[in-house]
């Protein structure tokens, strides 16, 4: 498998962050983007990491399956993980994940048949304040999901 | 969200505009008086035992949670020693109920760099890395750029101001591990493993990442340090109560009017912070508080009411300060519930490496979860207690703790509540009640 030029170029740059022969240091980051550019991690992109790192791909793999934020099945094109957390559950976390369950026709864990969207519950994202959060592919982290904000973020995504 | 409200603020002051982020860059940081300390140390030589004294001085206390004296933990550090040593922040934000160190990340990322420099050199560390939080890659991304903007001014680098120290700096972004909070695990991480927490001893002084002496603060901590120096260790001190220096960020979630950031004084009455967020949400009656993240045992309302934010206050209350975390519930909350969905979190972030811990938090989740359910049983409280005590202590690191104090804390005050739901197998608060109570919060209504 191949990344783009674009990516190896962001993986020079992690891998330079770490002392000489740290390059393990940087399967975190090169995992993310490799993700980032295909959408999720399937075995072949785990293993180029693993690769182009010098590791064994076995101690890639268990990176990308103990961290919450990989995703090792494919999914919709914008991955929604609502936190419902206590905090944003005592202001209406809950509330956005029956609204959103219905405005999207599935339930949590689940993909819309049009492929776009998959609804997945997170765990405190350190944003309380500005419950109930929502981040959107693991990049946009939205506050206050009223219904209306639910409505408004939806249609941004294309 | 912008830093929500303020009495005599040391570490949010001058923070700009409605989201309280329009001066985060340098240049406004230097306007600030920023970089002046760091550049006033290596200017002057600064002896590095005078800095560590003066922050000892302060009784500045860790904000990550463990409230351990900063001053004491950097002077473990073997300065002399040659080869890498190591300065790493803690942003992993990632204990329920806490979100101050992304508003200090975002609204001021420099005060975190310039701690960090002088932090290393009190300590005669030469590389750096701030571990960020997964879920918050716009902020990491801030900091990156901060960092960038550092790096071409000469705070960070090679040969800092033409003074001979180097200090190089670097973000390390997580990627959803609550564990990685937890700091052995953290350097686990940076290692580019799995976030299993390692036994201490030997503590990160003497072997830390990459096997190198290591001290990890974190970010409030650190970002704490060039103002603790500006005004002096003794009015830090000052600042807020005996063994209880200075002020710190509270953040206040849940059922009050207006959630967000709040800086004020240690030892500052609870019944004040709360007023400044606005009061219990709807006018309605307090019912419990848990106050420093969802880890620390939980207070009725006639207890909190009685606290001062410090730590010697509440922990004679029966909690933990922690990381200054209050999560508010009013009377609408359902107990049993509340806690189920902390357990369900202990038990998905258990690492797995604790046989008492990975085993133990999935017990007290499915036991909770079927009280809520309307299928407890008797002698479940007694499974609860005996579960919860079998995790406590017996763990590689305090997560288990933090899984169990939660349970016991919850039973030990509210148990009539958990008693009518096995018994009458159903909440005493009314369903329609708790929906209502926690429904969307809509500000400025
Ligand atoms: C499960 C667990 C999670 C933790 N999460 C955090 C965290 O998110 N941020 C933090 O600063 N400290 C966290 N800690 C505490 C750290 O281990 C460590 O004590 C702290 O970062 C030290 O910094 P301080 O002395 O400046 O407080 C956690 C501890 C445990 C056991
Ligand atoms: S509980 Fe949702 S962000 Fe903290």
């Amino acid at each position: 498998m191949m990344f783009s030029a674009e990516t190896l170029r962001k993986f020079n740059r992690e891998v330079a962050k770490y002392p000489a022969g740290r390059e393990r240091s940087a399967v975190m980051a090169c995992l993310a983007l490799a993700q980032e550019e295909q959408g999720w991690l399937s075995p072949e992109a785990i293993e180029a990491v693993a690769n182009y790192l010098g590791i064994a791909p076995i101690a890639a793999y268990e990176v990308a399956s103990f961290y919450n934020m990989y995703d090792l099945k494919p999914l919709g094109k914008y991955k929604l993980t609502l936190c419902t957390n206590l905090p944003c559950a005592l202001s209406g976390a809950n509330h956005a994940a029956a609204y959103l369950k219905e405005k999207l026709g599935i339930a949590l864990g689940e993909t819309t048949a049009d492929g776009r969207f998959t609804l997945v519950e997170g765990e405190c994202m350190g944003a309380c304040g500005d419950a109930p959060v929502m981040l959107i592919n693991n990049r946009h982290l939205c506050a206050r999901m009223v219904p209306e904000e639910i409505d408004r973020v939806l249609e941004e995504c294309a | 969200m912008a830093i929500m409200g303020t009495i005599a603020p040391i570490l949010t002051a001058g923070w700009m505009g409605a989201n309280g982020d329009d001066g985060w860059r340098l240049a406004d940081y230097v306007a600030r008086g920023g970089y002046a300390m760091l550049r006033q140390i290596l200017e002057n030589r600064r002896p590095p035992e005078e800095i560590i004294a003066e922050v000892k001085t302060s009784v500045l206390r860790g904000r990550g949670g463990a409230g351990f004296p900063t001053g004491l933990k950097w002077s473990f550090m073997p300065r002399a020693l040659s080869g890498d040593k190591y300065v790493v922040c803690n942003t992993d934000e990632g204990e329920p109920g806490t979100f101050k160190d992304r508003d200090i990340t975002r609204c001021n990322p420099h005060a975190i760099i310039e701690g960090m420099a002088i932090a290393a050199y009190a300590m005669g560390a030469n590389r750096g890395y701030n571990y960020i939080h997964g879920e918050i890659w716009e902020i990491y991304k801030r900091f990156e750029e901060a960092l960038d903007e550092a790096r071409q001014a000469g705070f960070i680098g090679q040969n800092i101001l033409g003074s001979g120290f180097s200090f190089e700096l670097f973000a390390h972004h997580g990627y959803g591990a609550y564990v990685c909070g937890e700091e052995t695990a953290l350097l686990e991480s940076i290692e580019g493993k799995k976030g299993q927490p390692r036994f201490k001893p030997p503590f990160p002084a003497s072997f830390g990442l990459f096997g190198r002496p290591t001290t990890i603060n974190n970010t409030e901590t650190l970002a704490s340090i060039p103002f603790i120096l500006k005004m002096g260790g003794e009015a830090y001190l000052n600042a807020g109560k005996p063994n209880n220096g200075g002020s710190k960020v509270f953040s206040v979630s849940g059922h009050v009017n207006r959630p967000g950031n709040y800086e004020i004084p240690m030892g500052t009455p609870f019944t004040q912070l709360l007023e400044l967020a606005g009061g219990v949400r709807g006018g309605r009656k307090l019912k419990a508080v848990i106050p420093g993240g969802s880890s620390s045992p939980v207070l009725p309302a006639d207890r909190i009411m009685e606290c001062t934010l410090d730590y010697d206050s509440i922990s004679k209350a029966g909690s933990m300060f922690g990381s200054g975390a209050l999560i508010v519930m009013d009377e609408t909350t359902c107990m049993v519930k509340a806690l189920e969905r902390l357990s369900w979190f202990y038990h998905e972030e258990s690492c797995g490496q604790c046989t008492p811990c990975r085993e133990g938090t999935g017990w007290l989740y499915q036991v909770v979860h079927r009280i809520e359910n309307g299928e407890g049983r008797p002698d479940d409280l007694e499974t609860l207690a005996h579960v919860a005590g079998n995790i406590g202590g017996r763990t590689i690191c305090a997560l288990g703790d933090a899984a169990a104090m939660p349970v016991q804390s919850f039973i030990q005050h509210f148990r009539d509540e958990f008693l009518y739901h096995i018994e009458h197998k159903t909440c005493l608060v009314p369903k329609d009640v708790q929906w209502a109570g926690s429904d969307f919060h809509r500000f400025g209504n």
